[in-house]
């Protein structure tokens, strides 16, 4: 059975729907990676899976339960968690903080979860009295994933988490990401470095329109002369 | 809404307002009916006055989108300025040191502007930054300090002599048109250092102005007699004792003189309606509209969005300022403590809300029905009270004590619930502001 | 010596008076402007309708016979900060949350604040009339005067038990506010949700119950300032409505949405008003000696006329929103 599960999803702001039936089907143990064009609907996708905007037609399942049109703080506690592109610490607050933030929802000790998340960040906890406002892009982008991490989440969506970051970072990042897959956190990510993502992906979806137009492991994608020609830039 | 075709949507839109301005027509009548034709036309006179001041909240908020809540500001501008031209004149004063005390006081107040200024120039020389704001400050302080020192014995004397500096005697309609002017040189500074500010921001510091204004006013005596209050204000119209000396009765004295002073309060909110109302037909209209709904679109494509707004702001005010200009005619008495923000500002945002923003024919609606909701609602609530006075005392509880005073209460609370219903059920008002799509 | 006492007196004790009921309504504002994105308006009138609670319940607790060592007015304070913290709720739910749930701008929610004033002066004057009344009718109001002769002062400090009491309790809550925001995990959560609502809300911070907690916070310290001015002073239905502008320029000083900003903003407000009202002759009398023949201090040597006090309030607050409204302490805490 598929951690997540999205069956023909259609949704939007109102209006005209920005997703003209979308699906999307990973396990625990996956990397799922969504390129695509401007304006395809990949963020879309991650913010209708977490309730913050409305799915007018389809289903999305998460480990078997449907959950369409759930709002975050009733995902969180089953195991979601998602980090967005911009705007995704809190300034005014330290680090720390910030990863307490990320525990909300939780009600038990969450001092073992911290510990996880320095050792997987160890410069969060040179600096976790510090505001995270004062943090450099890179910095920031670890709270982002640490708080986001707290809630011992199954699943993991990140919004382009390489955005804005020098080369150094990005492959940090990377690096980063698939060893918390290894620690048995399913990935959903959306990724502009189409390329570069898809090398580490086991499962590829390549959006246009609001639909999906391959489906593959992400190998198989970067192989594609199609997806390579369309969307991979030659 | 979005479905229906627009043809027919402005055919419903024009059948509604007809509607609801005869309903009008007909609570006016009964107002007319039950308390007598004399009050219906001070009730309708002091809602043409209104209209006109709801009309100017329009420009301001309808049209440009300009939080302006210092609305009371400029009707004790304008009421204070139509005292000044339009008060007979105070020989008293004009023969004592007053005028001489008080061209030193100006002249103080020049010199100390002049420093100001000075400060403000002495980048030239090579000052800059935290010195020159530390000049800046010193300068306004020397040129306060300046200023009291003259016109602190200036106001002490002709308080004590002369009691204030009068009028000029001229024509009250005079007195309303220095009403409005003096207020648009207001809002022109107001505007100037304030329209940058974010909407909610702009409220706070809008509703700050008009209390500085209030405070200034009701504060000056030598000027404004301040709570000592000016009366009796002459009337551009026959006054009803000048009838009665011409051998009317009481009644028909009565009705005929406020009959007067409505004909040239209408004329003065039809012709202002006009002009208005074409205004924003044409192309001015639409550039503003434009630099409401998106006045980032609208400076990126060359429109000066500040210098529109400051006309808006300034526009808008001017028509305040004759609108209470006209209303402290009408009442014949000027009295600064008599302005509050609850009937002179936040009573004409209700209008605008409920009637319309951004169309003229409901804001002017809208003002007529919430003045009548306003002065029904005290003599209603009154006999609700009497008859539940009678009720309580049935079972044993007594009379309902000050049911005088109650009931005058309740026409804010009345007012309370009208703009929360507005805002809950009819955010657009009840003739919403038609947009014509160009085809 | 009696000029320092003099300037203790009217200007040390009644500005910190004045400030602590400053700070406690600039809290509320802040708070509500942090989570709610907007200025709300009817907190003066939330402060006005405590003091009526604690005024109504004062009265129960007399007629019951129940006489107390510390003014009544106090001893009601805490049930009268519940029941005012359950008005907030209820007002947020009836007022403010069906327009929020359909979307509505800030300044919608803005003039829905001010029907809100408009409706609770009303019910006020319906209930309680318009005239002015006193939480010491029946009380006597205990003034402390602390005897200043061992420093060669003829004038005692002189001090209310009201304020003093009013000093302790500001003090507290202060502190336990700053506990709340700095310890608890809803506090945080706060400070989160003021920071950033959409990340807030993405790490599944139950928002609606942060907005919840800022409305009971907000008006059981209305009811606290409204109370301790009523205390102070005297119980007017207009009591805070004239007071909630130099509050707002308090809040605004302070950087609107920041809790220890609007403390600050709150005591600099009522310190610029005491000492702007000041009149300075009384403190440099001495001086009359020391200078030259015909160069004597005017008798009243004030800032500004004592009838301006609150403009100075209003003119801080045009000057702060124009030359920085983001608040004097930018860049300190965001």
């Amino acid at each position: 059975m598929a951690l997540i599960e999205l069956k023909h999803v259609v949704g939007g702001y109102g209006g005209a729907p920005i997703l003209n039936g979308v699906d999307i089907a990973i396990e625990q143990s996956d990397i799922g990676v969504i390129v695509g064009p401007n304006g395809a609907g990949k963020s879309t996708t991650l913010k209708a899976i977490f309730g913050l905007l409305k799915v007018m037609g389809g289903t999305i399942t998460f480990a078997g339960e449907e959950i369409t049109n759930s709002l975050p703080d009733r995902l969180v506690p089953k195991g979601l968690s998602f980090v967005p592109q911009e705007k995704n610490v809190f300034t005014s607050m330290t680090v720390e903080e910030n990863l307490e933030m990320g525990a909300f929802t939780r009600t038990d000790d969450f001092s073992d979860t911290m510990g996880w998340v320095y050792q997987m960040f160890p410069i969060l906890r040179e600096k976790r009295r510090q505001p995270a406002g004062e943090l450099s892009g890179g910095q920031r982008q670890m709270v982002a994933m640490g708080r986001a991490l707290m809630s011992k989440p199954r699943l993991l969506m990140l919004d382009e988490p390489s955005a804005g970051l020098s080369p150094r970072y990005v492959i940090e990042i990377f690096e980063t990401i698939v060893k918390i897959n290894g620690e048995g956190v399913g990935i959903l990510m959306v990724e502009q470095n189409a390329r570069q993502a898809l090398a580490f992906a086991s499962r590829g979806f390549v959006l246009a329109n609001g639909q999906n137009r391959f489906t593959g492991t992400g190998q198989e994608l970067i192989a594609d002369p199609e997806v390579a020609r369309s969307f991979l830039g030659g | 809404m979005s479905a229906a075709s627009t043809g027919t949507g402005w055919d419903t839109s024009l059948r509604r307002g007809l509607l609801l301005f005869v309903a009008m027509f007909v609570m006016i009548v009964m107002v007319g009916m039950v308390q007598g034709t004399a009050s219906m036309l001070l009730i309708l006179t002091q809602a043409t006055a209104y209209a006109l001041i709801a009309l100017g909240l329009n420009i301001q908020w309808g049209y440009g989108g300009l939080f302006n809540f210092a609305i009371m500001g400029f009707l004790m501008v304008g009421g204070a300025s139509t005292v000044f031209l339009s008060y007979p004149v105070n020989t008293a004063f004009w023969d004592s040191d007053g005028p001489m005390l008080l061209g030193r006081a100006l002249v103080a107040l020049l010199i100390g502007l002049g420093l100001v200024m000075l400060a403000r120039q002495s980048r030239r020389i090579g000052i800059s930054g935290r010195i020159r704001t530390a000049l800046i400050v010193l300068a306004w302080f020397a040129g306060y300090v300046i200023y009291r020192s003259q016109i602190d014995p200036a106001a002490a004397y002709i308080e004590s002599t002369a009691g204030f500096i009068g009028g000029l005697g001229l024509h009250p309609v005079l007195g309303w048109a220095f009403g409005g002017l003096v207020s648009a040189v207001i809002a022109f500074f107001v505007g100037r250092i304030s329209l940058g500010l974010r909407t909610d921001y702009l409220a706070i510091a809008t509703i700050g102005i008009s209390e500085i204004i209030r405070a200034l006013i009701k504060n000056m005596d030598w000027l404004t007699r301040g709570t000592m209050t000016v009366s009796p204000m002459p009337w551009p119209t026959p006054l009803p004792q000048e009838l009665r000396a011409l051998g009317f009765t009481i009644q028909d004295s009565f009705i005929i003189a406020r009959l007067g002073f409505l004909a040239l309060t209408a004329l003065i909110l039809v012709g202002m309606f006009f002009f208005v109302q074409r205004a924003y037909g044409g192309p001015w209209g639409r550039m503003m509209r434009a630099i409401r709904d998106n006045h980032i679109a609208a400076a990126s494509m060359g429109k000066n969005v500040t210098g529109r707004q400051l006309e808006l702001f300034v526009l808008g005010s001017i028509l305040m300022g004759i609108g209470g200009a006209i209303l402290a005619t009408f009442t014949q008495i000027f009295d600064p403590s008599g302005y509050q923000p609850i009937n002179h500002t936040f009573m004409i945002w209700v209008m605008v809300i409920v009637g319309g923003a951004g169309n003229n024919w409901g804001v002017v609606l809208g003002a007529f029905l919430i003045y009548i909701v306003w002065v029904i609602s005290d003599p209603l609530a009154q006999l609700i009270f009497v008859n539940l006075s009678v009720l309580t005392q049935e079972l044993g509880w007594g009379a309902i004590p000050e049911i005088d005073s109650r009931a005058l209460q309740m026409r804010v609370f009345v007012l309370g619930v009208v703009i929360t219903i507005a805002l809950r059920y009819a955010p657009r008002g009840i003739l919403p502001e038609t947009v014509r799509r160009e085809a | 010596m009696d000029e320092l006492i003099f300037f203790i007196n009217r200007v040390l004790i009644s500005g910190t008076v004045l400030g602590s009921i400053y700070a406690l309504g600039a809290i509320g504002i802040t708070l509500i402007f942090g989570i709610l994105r907007f200025a709300h308006f009817a907190h003066g009138d939330m402060m006005t309708m405590g003091a009526f609670i604690a005024f109504v319940l004062a009265g129960v607790l007399a007629s019951a016979g129940i006489v107390t060592p510390l003014p009544t007015g106090v001893v009601v304070l805490p049930v009268a900060m519940v029941l005012a913290a359950i008005i907030a709720l209820g007002i947020d739910k009836s007022f403010y949350a069906p327009l929020r749930q359909r979307g509505a701008r800030p300044v919608t929610l803005l003039i829905a604040s001010i029907g809100v004033t408009l409706m609770i002066q009303g019910v006020i004057r319906l209930i309680f009339g318009s005239g002015t009344r006193s939480f010491f009718a029946d009380e006597t109001k205990d003034i402390f005067r602390i005897d200043m002769s061992w420093a060669g002062a003829q004038r005692p400090i002189s001090v209310t038990e009201p304020q003093v009491i009013m000093f302790v309790v500001t003090a507290l809550l202060v502190v336990a506010l700053h506990l709340f925001l700095t310890r608890s995990r809803l506090g945080k959560a706060m400070r989160a949700m003021a920071d950033n609502a959409d990340l807030a809300q993405v790490s599944g911070i139950n928002t609606a119950l942060v907005v919840r907690v800022t409305w009971v916070i907000a008006g059981s310290l209305a009811c606290v300032a409204g109370t301790m001015l009523a205390l102070d002073v005297a119980l007017m239905p207009d009591l805070a409505f004239n007071i909630v502008l130099p509050i707002f320029a308090a809040a605004i000083v302070g950087g609107l949405g920041h809790a220890y900003g609007a403390i600050v903003g709150g005591f600099l407000i009522a310190f610029a008003e005491t000492l702007a009202v000041f009149n300075w002759t009384a403190v440099l009398r001495p001086l009359n000696a020391v200078l030259p023949e015909g160069m004597a201090l005017p008798p009243n040597l004030s800032l500004v006329p004592t009838e301006y006090k609150l403009t100075v309030a209003f003119i801080i607050l045009v000057i702060t929103l124009l030359a920085r409204p983001t608040g004097i302490f930018k860049g300190a805490s965001t």
